[in-house]
């Protein structure tokens, strides 16, 4: 028995032989297509890799460094039936293969007819250095500034005369400003005390983590270290300086998280003001408009999936006219009826809520809907390591107070706004001038609805779009406009805003929920206290109430 | 205040209509004695009797009485008082949550981790001994005690900055919903104590008897249908008193009452109060029926639909509120087990309704006795007063 089964596993491997000769072949000798590339990759697969990587980043080639990069992600195969190196590129679940030097396209193989060229971590982290100090003798300044990015972080990779050769050649401000940077960092880990208080100098203006890190670990040594006393004087002064402007930093984004926070808030409760505080009508169902709104974004990028960008801008119009028409008919058909009955328009548009609600689950779905962010809206402004904004979230603040102002015109400027103004203030007079106070009604509905899809459309690039959207701006949004002063844009503004920067700067130390609660509590405490709000209506037309 | 004399035997200083009828008095209470009496009857009948009722619908309509109980509260003081509190359900959870504290502290080492000294989650959180706001719920009087001075507390502090500084109108129902949206986020936070999301729950007894046991449901019941009666009356009598009068002269003309000297504030204060105390006691009711109580009773949400029990069933007429809310509950009920998708049509289009063409709500159907005294529907606000002021 045993005798039989060596003799099969014997003749197995003779067949394994004669059949894959390619595969015995690789271990001496591999094809490139270009000659100059196959000593140096022959010798990569014999095993030699560092040695291969040197010769390879000697050739006097303009490719090669992308022939690393391309070892280095694993781009480079060996194309085991041919016993040549190339280039692949997945298609589905086969691979094209491409000729290395001229990119010409060879092939469309299996998988298991490629191997993959060996790497560990050691060639690895040789590889990105390799590539790295490729890049600082590239020709364009953008990869220069990335490789020498990348030496900030290990500054010991380098040495110092290269730095100086470097600082000397350079143009490009940004590059020396990193150069310096990396220098600075080698400095301060030297043991010369002068070399160190200049890297210091140089760091204390440099508020990244490594930067921060390098100057306070000079700063605290042990006791016994040989750091000289006012060297690490100077390097507590310089940390303390630091903090300072990283505080004050972390203070800037917080209160930019606040606004935005609060241009989400007038947003939703900008309509509101003009529902509750022109025409006097609680309108429960706004919270819902406003979910509307954000499925009109969906709707909108349904229809044209392959433009995402444009989908989002045109779903602002079109969600204006949408909820605006929703809003024109809930009007039409139950508020009309309820004019000067504040609390019983809340039950009524409540109701409308709820159908809403409930119409928008059997139609579309329970379950929350995708809302693709487009390019343009993701991505940050980063002035700093400690500061960035977030691009989404200055667009929606823009976005707010754009809305704030073009509305603020409309009732000021227009004659729809004026008819406005009349009959909120006197419905008899208005009429008896002229005005068809009906149909001023239709629209200031119409516009304080369509004003809440447009909230909607923001929402949607910020949390998830659901049935239960709405819900959760609701109280918010009354909040706001009773906080701002019920009748007052200015109001609703300035309301939403302070709103929203007390509820971030409670967070850092209440935490997200307490701090909501906390504001909950200030705001019924500030409405016991002033009870028309920050911004209360003034003259005759206050005191009737 | 003297409540249960001047129920049949108003006082001579009051003449005139009465708020609430001595008739509809006595036919409510009749109703409700025969309900009280008829279920655990039908519930010891066999089980192929055609009138018998299973445990799971004696413990339903015991739901829905304790419901009833909360519509009579907002009852109270919108339809009298005429502030529309968007946050009963601040009170009905708040008292809820003083019962499940009672049941919590009765399930005593029975938990999962079988820890006597303290509720299963907070084991879970690694708390090491009872908060001292827990102490005193192992006894059941003091927990009946706090089921209404909780909410009663509340009431009255929220009351007291609110009638001082004369916060009314769309403003005060503005703030009474912030303040049950406040409680339903503060009770999300494990920190505080109360069981964070999941609320508290798994409870075993209460006073002794094992909850799940059919003759503590019909017992619980009961003591709804008897709460129920016991509410009712304390509400008919505060409103046949001359406190009852003066409640209503506040509802029609509040300015008007307060010139002519009478403690405004105060006797807005005190109904507020009381109706907390009587939300309270529906949500104490309310937790061993169904077993669980958890910050989603604090929605907003949940205050609304309390508020359209009333309205539907006719605000301003106490047995009004009564039958809105076993209605719409009743209507719920069906509607969620028959078509699920269409009931938030129905009640949404109940409100439209109720509120374009029944103002005064089913009561409002067969009722022309009270029209003198019932609220009418724009009160204090005409059109042009309102449009005055709230100019852009």
């Amino acid at each position: 028995m045993p005798l039989r089964l060596r003799r099969i596993f014997s003749s197995m491997l003779c067949l394994l032989c004669l059949w894959c000769p390619s595969l015995v072949l690789a271990q001496d000798s591999v094809a490139t297509g270009d000659p100059e590339l196959d000593p140096v990759f022959s010798a990569y697969v014999d095993g030699e890799r560092n040695e291969a990587l040197n010769r390879l980043a000697g050739l006097p080639r303009d490719d090669k460094r992308e022939l690393l990069t391309g070892i280095l992600e694993g781009e480079l195969m060996l194309w085991k039936a041919e016993s040549r190196v190339v280039r692949v590129k997945k298609d589905g679940r086969n691979y094209v293969i491409y000729d290395l030097a001229t990119s010409e396209e060879l092939d469309t193989v299996k998988k298991r007819r490629l191997s993959r060229l060996k790497l560990d971590n050691r060639v690895r982290s040789y590889l990105r250095d390799l590539i790295a100090s490729l890049g600082l003798q590239s020709e364009v300044a953008s990869e220069r500034l990335l490789a020498v990015r990348a030496l900030l972080s290990k500054p010991d990779s380098i040495e110092r005369e290269r730095i100086e050769q470097l600082i000397e050649a350079e143009a490009d401000t940004q590059v020396l400003n990193a150069l310096r940077a990396v220098r600075a960092r080698q400095m301060i880990a030297s043991n010369d005390p002068i070399e160190q208080r200049a890297g210091i100098d140089a760091l204390a203006e440099d508020l990244s983590p490594d930067a921060r890190r390098a100057i306070g670990e000079v700063a605290n040594a042990p006791e016994d270290s040989e750091i000289a006393p006012d060297t690490r004087e100077a390097a507590q002064l310089a940390m303390v300086i630091q903090q300072k402007a990283v505080d004050r930093f972390r203070m800037f984004e917080t209160v930019f998280f606040g606004l935005s926070l609060g241009s989400v808030l007038v947003l939703a409760a900008i309509g509101l003001a003009i529902t509750f505080g022109v025409m006097g009508v609680i309108n429960m169902a706004h919270g819902e408009l406003i979910m509307l709104g954000a499925y009109c974004a969906y709707g909108m990028q349904l229809l044209m999936p392959d433009s995402l960008a444009l989908a989002l801008l045109l779903s602002i119009p079109v969600a204006f006219i949408f909820t605006g028409a929703v809003g024109v008919l809930i009007e039409r058909t139950v508020i009309r009826f309820l004019y000067g009955r504040p609390l019983e328009t809340l039950l009524a548009t409540f109701g409308i809520s709820l159908m809403l609600q409930q119409l928008v689950r059997t139609t579309v779905s329970a379950q929350n809907v995708p809302v693709a962010n487009p390019d343009f809206m993701s991505g940050t402004i980063s002035f700093n390591p400690v500061f960035s904004l977030t691009l989404n979230r200055l667009y929606i603040l823009a976005f707010c107070l754009l809305v704030f102002f073009l509305l603020l015109l409309l009732l000021k400027r227009s004659r729809f706004g004026l008819e406005m103004r009349a009959v909120s203030q006197n419905r008899a007079m208005a009429r008896a001038m002229g005005v068809r106070s009906a149909r001023v009604d239709a629209f200031t509905f119409g516009l304080g609805a369509g004003i809440a899809g447009i909230a909607g459309v923001a929402l949607s690039q910020l949390t998830n779009v659901g049935p239960n959207l709405g819900q959760a701006y609701i109280v918010d949004s009354f909040m706001v406009v009773v906080f701002g002063g019920v009748g007052n844009l200015w109001g609703t503004l300035i309301g939403g805003m302070t709103l929203g920067v007390a509820n971030k700067l409670l967070e850092p130390w209440a935490g997200a929920i307490l701090a909501k609660v906390l504001v909950l509590v200030f705001l019924i405490l500030f409405i016991q206290r002033r009870p028309r709000g920050l911004f209360p209506q003034r003259g005759r037309a206050a005191e009737t109430h | 205040m003297t409540f249960l004399p001047a129920l049949f035997r108003p006082s001579p200083s009051i003449r005139g209509p009465q708020l609430v009828s001595r008739t509809s008095t006595i036919v409510f209470c009749l109703i409700v004695l025969a309900v009280v009496i008829a279920v655990p009857i039908c519930h010891s009948l066999p089980t192929e009797h055609p009138l018998y009722l299973g445990t799971f619908s004696v413990t339903l309509i015991g739901k829905f009485l304790t419901y009833a109980i909360l519509a009579l509260s907002v009852d109270l003081v919108w339809g009298y008082l005429g502030i529309l509190s968007l946050g009963h359900a601040a009170f009905f959870g708040l008292g809820g949550y003083a019962m499940g504290m009672y049941l919590m502290r009765q399930i005593g080492d029975r938990g999962v981790y079988g820890n006597p000294e303290l509720p299963d989650f907070m084991v879970f959180l690694n708390w090491d001994s009872l908060p001292w706001y827990w102490w005193g719920f192992d006894a059941f009087p003091f927990a009946l005690a706090m089921v209404m001075v909780i909410p009663g507390l509340l009431a009255f502090v929220f009351g007291w900055f609110a009638f001082r500084s004369r916060v009314n109108g769309v403003y005060l129902s503005i703030i009474t919903q912030a303040m049950t949206y406040a409680l339903l986020l503060a009770f999300y936070r494990n920190e505080m104590g109360f069981g964070g999301n999941n609320g508290l729950t798994d409870f075993k007894d209460i006073i002794g008897f094992s909850l799940r046991s059919d003759s503590v449901r019909v017992g619980l019941f009961v003591a709804s249908g008897m709460t129920l009666l016991a509410c009712y009356l304390i509400c008919a009598s505060l409103l046949s008193s001359r406190l009852g009068r003066l409640v209503v002269a506040i509802r029609d003309s509040e300015d008007r009452t307060r010139f002519l000297g009478y403690p405004v504030d105060r006797a807005k204060l005190a109904v507020f109060t009381l109706s907390g105390m009587i939300a309270g006691l529906a949500g104490a009711l309310y937790v061993p029926q169904v077993g669980i109580i958890n910050p989603g009773e604090f929605a907003p949400l949940n205050s609304i639909e309390a508020v359209v029990w009333v309205a539907i069933g006719g605000r301003g007429t106490l047995y009004g509120a009564v039958v809105g809310a076993l209605g719409v509950n009743a209507a719920k009920t069906w509607f969620t087990g028959a078509y699920p998708e269409a009931w938030l049509f129905v009640l949404g289009a109940l409100f439209v309704v109720v509120t374009l063409l029944l103002p005064k709500g089913i009561a409002g159907l067969f009722s022309k006795r009270h029209e003198e005294l019932a609220p009418k529907a724009d009160h204090a606000e005409s059109p042009t007063s309102l449009a005055q002021a709230n100019p852009s």
